[in-house]
């Protein structure tokens, strides 16, 4: 009976040694070694994993933060230059400072503006239409309202909007990860700089038609008249292809070209409704007039 | 027992309203939009301007590489305005616009060729001809002929097949071609065999067309080398692949052409344009089309200049019936619906179907039930719930895995899927994706 016991116990315990020195020698010769950094710079990332920095997420871009000598082109735009910036200080590496960016949706093209000519009964997915023909209305640059978009934000920062069709950025939630910007077939949303109150003006309209089959389409298309590249006064408007654009960088937001379009096609959101000069001082005051043209 | 294709494939109804309808002359346009991009590759390069002058048949947009082919100016008159014309995707692309010239005989005097049996030409001469005068596959996919017929050393030709096959339901053009000119055709089948050394020649008609196949039994009989063959009437016998399987048992391999098994395959309208630029000096400025559809009174198979809007052949047929929903460029399995119909009749262009209310629409898309039927019919052994699948999950890899490539696109699956699920829109988007794929792989 004793001998039982002591049979099993003696057994038990040699094999517990035996699996202990095995582990105990695989360890040591199998150990892959870590940089601790890595795990510490994955910390600060916000761990949405988007790709939006270009990795394939949060641990593949730490790791390449850690991996490269030379990290200023690197940049993750859901944390910014705040997580940039601990970042930095973690690695002791320079990192470069990026003006905040927002998604804009560039058509407004909405279906009481831009009627529909014809009827499409596939999936309803922006990337099949695209692929097999130019929409459901006569633009063909315009937003297909499938809303691919929609689909590939991970931060609920996007909807459709049921009345126009057309998807809608809530730029509180928009980390500016471009996902959208590389779901979107007709190239329609693009990042641009974030202003203080969320002040943006840009050209709502990607057609390159020429004016009258521009506004033939779509009633709100631009036409390529170029009044608003003669009055801007900081040139930074350019007509390329019947078709402007407000350069963001050198755009000052001062409004005047806004009035001089005859399609309404460059959008302003968020100024105030009436055209007070003193905007920038009476900040506090003229904030709870904004006008929620395309904010949600 | 007829010959056929061994895997899948449908028999939708046929359709053909058409078949007994001679071809009839389409007046000349008086304004003709010819895109430049006409041919599967590389789009032709402009070469007139504004305000020139051309004549029938000159060319007007020359070959932009070795996968492309030139353009010749259906009509004679002027070139009005070189712009930007919307396509039948919606798509706008380059075209020359040129106006007929109403004071120019040339336009409206329609000579009648006499059967010409001598060929002058050598073959290397022939294969040039073929290439200058801007012959590209007139079945449908208009992949430049001269590429077809340019053959490495290491390859040899043995067989030369004629599709004759139209399986897509609704069109005659190839029918009433062969019924017509049938002896051109075999004209042009000799040329082609003389120029490529081939041993043998087979015209592949399907057993619907049993006076096509009769009238050429007549005509072969004093030529041992040229077979007519009656296929079993099956969709889509007309692709290449299932074609060389149906008439010689051979497999084609899967990125592969009918070149690697010895046979080159050639639709019938090709070889008239073929026989008519050899013995006729005359270039690819006009095909058949046909004009159908269930409601139109007039429905019948036209001669028309590359370049007519489609609206004008409507209009020809007496116009737009009630109730019309669709507007097909093609046949109604692998036509494309038109998005409008200003849109020129291309090189493309084999029928322009009308579509009314109760039959254009789509089934709601409901669950896949798992019955296995597109597997069945998919004529290239493939599964196209799975690949559908893959595609509309984003597993673009495992599709590229699973030989998405080789789909036809031939629409079968969609057509007997009892849920109505959109298959081919999807594997479409899904090849699409894996060409991208491959292409960034290399």
């Amino acid at each position: 009976m004793t001998d039982s016991i002591l049979y099993s116990v003696l057994l038990l315990a040699s094999l517990g040694v035996t699996a202990a020195m095995v582990l105990y020698v695989v360890s040591k010769k199998f150990y892959v070694y870590e940089n601790p950094l890595i795990a510490e710079v994955e910390d600060l990332l916000p761990a949405a994993n988007c790709a939006g920095c270009g990795s394939p997420g949060c641990k593949a871009f730490a790791e390449k933060l850690v991996g490269t000598d030379d990290i200023s082109d690197l940049f993750c735009p859901v944390g910014g230059n705040d997580v940039m910036q601990l970042v930095s200080e973690a690695l002791g590496k320079e990192v470069a400072e990026k003006n905040p960016t927002v998604a804009v949706v560039r058509c407004q093209g909405a279906c009481d503006v831009r009627p529909k000519t014809s009827e499409f009964q596939g999936p309803r997915s922006c990337a099949i239409s695209a692929l097999i023909y130019s929409g459901e209305t006569d633009c063909q640059y315009g937003c297909l309202g499938d809303g691919d978009c929609v689909a590939v934000c991970k931060f609920d920062a996007m909807y459709m909007d049921e009345t126009t069709g057309l998807p809608v950025v809530i730029t509180d939630k928009c980390t500016s990860c471009g996902m959208c910007v590389e779901a979107c077939p007709r190239d329609i949303i693009e990042m641009r700089p974030k202003h203080k109150r969320d002040l943006k003006i840009y050209v709502g309209c990607l057609s390159e038609d020429k004016g009258g089959i521009a506004r033939k389409a779509c009633s709100v298309a631009c036409i390529g008249c170029s009044k608003c590249l003669d009055i801007c006064p900081k040139e930074a408007i350019t007509m390329v292809n019947n078709l402007a654009y407000i350069d963001p960088e050198y755009c000052t937001l001062c409004r005047k070209c806004v009035p001089v379009c005859p399609t309404d096609s460059i959008i302003e959101t968020n100024f105030p409704k009436k055209k007070v000069k003193k905007v920038e001082v009476d900040q506090g005051a003229e904030v709870k007039s904004v006008n929620l043209i395309n904010n949600a | 027992m007829l010959k056929t294709f061994p895997k899948g494939g449908i028999h939708p109804p046929e359709n053909k309203l058409t078949s007994s309808k001679p071809i009839q002359r389409l007046p000349v346009p008086k304004v003709v939009y010819v895109p430049i991009a006409q041919h599967i590759g590389i789009p032709a390069e402009i070469i007139v301007d504004r305000k020139d002058k051309v004549e029938i048949g000159q060319v007007i947009a020359k070959s932009g590489g070795f996968v492309s082919s030139n353009i010749h100016s259906p009509v004679a008159g002027t070139v009005t305005k070189l712009d930007m014309i919307v396509d039948s995707t919606g798509y706008k692309k380059q075209c020359i616009v040129i106006r007929t010239d109403a004071k120019n005989a040339s336009n409206f005097v329609e000579t009648e060729y006499p059967l010409k049996k001598e060929i002058a030409l050598e073959p290397q001469k022939i294969l040039q001809r073929i290439s200058d005068y801007g012959i590209v596959g007139l079945g449908g996919a208009t992949f430049p002929s001269h590429v077809k017929l340019n053959i490495k050393a290491d390859k040899k030709i043995d067989c030369l097949i004629i599709n004759g096959v139209e399986c897509e339901p609704y069109l005659t053009a190839d029918h009433r071609l062969m019924l017509e000119k049938a002896e051109e055709i075999l004209m042009g089948i000799q040329i082609l065999m003389y120029a490529l050394n081939v041993p043998r020649a087979i015209i592949g008609i399907e057993n619907n067309k049993r006076d096509a196949i009769e009238t050429f039994k007549k005509l072969i009989l004093q030529e041992p080398k040229i077979q007519v063959a009656a296929l079993q009437v099956k969709y889509p016998q007309g692709g290449e692949k299932q074609l060389v399987r149906a008439l010689l048992k051979r497999e084609v391999p899967k990125n592969g052409l009918p070149l690697d098994v010895g046979v080159i395959v050639h639709n019938v309208g090709t070889i008239f344009a073929i026989y008519q630029a050899v013995q006729h000096n005359k270039p690819l400025i006009e095909r058949v089309v046909t004009v159908t559809g269930k409601k139109m009174g007039n429905a019948s198979n036209f001669w028309v200049k590359i370049g007519t809007p489609i609206k004008d052949l409507i209009t020809e047929v007496g116009g737009m019936p009630e109730g019309t929903r669709k507007i097909v460029n093609g046949g109604p399995m692998m036509g494309k619906a038109l998005k409008n119909t200003d849109v020129p009749v291309t090189k493309g262009t084999s029928g322009i179907l009308v579509i009314s209310e109760d039959e254009a629409s789509r089934g709601e898309t409901k669950p896949c039930i798992r019955c296995g039927e597109c597997v069945t019919v998919c004529p290239m052994g493939l599964e196209p719930h799975l690949l559908m699948n893959l595609s509309e999950k984003g597993m673009f890899e495992n599709a590229g895995h699973e030989d998405i490539l080789t789909c036809i696109e031939c629409g079968s699956c969609s057509y007997v899927c009892p849920s109505h699920r959109p298959l081919l829109d999807y594997i479409r988007f899904g090849k699409s994706i894996v060409k991208k794929l491959d292409v960034s792989k290399n």
